[in-house]
């Protein structure tokens, strides 16, 4: 066998029980997260541990983005192509999301007829870039943005990009915050069909092998979504954790299985999740913070 | 001294998992890395043995676990690496003997490693992709680690000599 005399070695005898103390540490330590839920004894070490890596990843991504734009052309995502372009138009583009917001809202008013109240139109945006993404072997799809608490920003904010719904934030420190990508298999988004208001859950878990795709549960079972129909986030209450009226994806296949009376359709996301890079925050109007903030009317502050 | 070497290691380690999710991302494969803090781990067992490998696992992993953007149940990635460490430290003699068993053993491990991160988020049910998808996520990560061993191996290995204690004889 390959464990030849390795096992004799005798430096490997203490390592025994200084192995089996350590699977006892980890199930502790997981244990202690798992039970402890909202509020784990976990989370002052994820923020200590987030106010001392954030601000490093930020400074790393600083320092290595003059190279992302050679390393687009090895990536080996979707987009590809338009990467370049993109990044350098994005910037721009974003300063004018809030004034073209209207104008989104008039199109999706006529794809779904949504009627939005004068409370829901306006709402402003801190602008942020993604330092650091959460490797998939974690299987769970986050990022860390360059925008914290100094900014205005806060858990279960809305984040979103030139192309649509991005995700939200959950966890916020002074500089920096993590968002959970609404393609994480825990993400679940209230969402609207553009074209018959049909309001359905749309999480993360996807169907297909395509590890990008969305699901969708319509909450009436008798409704057929339509393929490429357009699906727009619902909206809770106050805006928190989603706003009203951004855009999700497109209606790709509908899953229709007789055993079940459930609908499934699968919803490919406007936005590119391994190619992030500008996003914006929503906050609240009249936010302050040491950052540009959006406003509504196009204007910044 | 010991002081120092802790400090060297333990920036080493941060510097992997920073390298990871900062720099990495640009040439992710559908978002897969290279898992640098695994690769550190393997390497750490090659030149120093179980106990220490595993050791330095449990730092690296409960940093993976706790360092943003990280949301999963903290402690899964730490167990994932003390297992890890403790194996490659096990067949050391063999994967210091050959190029060939050493990129096996890196091979097994990220293959190990990762499989034992997935199987904790099955059990406690906390981000479980469908097992096709984590399949292929784990294929993937397995040939990064293989890729990026050639050039991470040889430099790792001379950092780990370097901050041996000196009473301790190779």
């Amino acid at each position: 066998m390959a464990l030849k005399d390795s096992g004799r070695d005798p430096r490997d005898h203490p390592s025994r029980s200084v192995f089996v103390l350590l699977l006892l540490a980890c199930l502790t330590v997981i244990t202690l997260d798992a039970r402890g839920g909202d509020n784990s004894p976990l989370d002052p070490v994820r923020s200590i541990a987030g106010n001392i890596v954030g601000p490093v990843e930020a400074a790393t991504a600083t320092a290595v983005r003059p190279f992302s734009d050679i390393g687009s052309y090895l990536r080996t995502t979707r987009g590809l192509r338009n990467d370049v372009a993109k990044l350098q138009s994005e910037n721009s583009q974003l300063r004018s999301t809030v004034e073209t917001a209207p104008l989104d809202r008039a199109r999706l008013n006529e794809l779904d007829g949504l009627t939005r109240t004068a409370k829901d139109t306006g709402y402003s945006l801190v602008a942020a870039r993604v330092v650091a993404m959460g490797p998939m072997q974690s299987f769970s799809r986050t990022v860390t943005i360059d925008a914290g608490t100094s900014s205005g920003v806060r858990a279960d904010m809305t984040v979103l990009n030139n192309d649509g719904l991005v995700g939200r934030v959950i966890r916020a420190t002074r500089t920096t915050s993590t968002v959970l990508l609404i393609v994480d298999p825990d993400s679940v988004v209230g969402g609207r069909l553009g074209s018959n208001l049909e309001i359905g859950v749309i999480s993360g878990q996807s169907l297909t092998q395509k590890r990008d795709d969305l699901n969708l549960e319509l909450v009436d079972n008798s409704v057929v979504p339509e393929r490429g129909d357009v699906v727009a986030t619902w909206g809770s209450d106050n805006g928190v954790p989603y706003v009203a009226g951004i855009p999700i994806g497109r209606v790709a296949s509908v899953v229709s299985n007789p055993s079940q009376t459930e609908k499934r359709a699968v919803i490919t996301p406007f936005v590119d999740f391994t190619a992030l890079d500008v996003v914006g925050v929503v906050v609240p109007n009249g936010t302050h913070g040491d950052r540009v903030v959006i406003k509504a009317d196009g204007g910044i502050k | 001294m010991t002081a120092i070497r802790a400090f060297f290691l333990a920036a080493l380690v941060m510097a992997a998992v920073i390298l990871q999710v900062a720099v990495f991302r640009y040439v992710s494969i559908d978002g897969v890395v290279p898992n640098l803090a695994l690769l550190v781990v393997v390497v750490a067992a090659f030149a120093r043995g179980p106990q220490f490998a595993a050791l330095l696992g449990f730092g690296a992993g409960l940093l993976l676990d706790v360092a943003p953007p990280a949301d999963h149940i903290a402690g899964r990635w730490a167990l994932a690496l003390v297992i890890v460490g403790y194996l490659a430290g096990r067949v050391r003699q063999d994967a210091r003997s050959s190029t060939l068993v050493a990129l096996m053993t890196v091979a097994a491990c990220s293959f190990v490693g990762t499989s034992i991160y997935a199987i904790t988020g099955l059990v406690l049910q906390d981000d479980a992709l469908p097992a096709g998808q984590m399949l292929q996520v784990i294929g993937t990560s397995v040939l990064w680690d293989v890729v990026i061993t050639p050039l991470a191996l040889p430099l790792l290995m001379v950092v780990f000599l370097r901050l041996r204690p000196p009473q301790v004889a190779a």
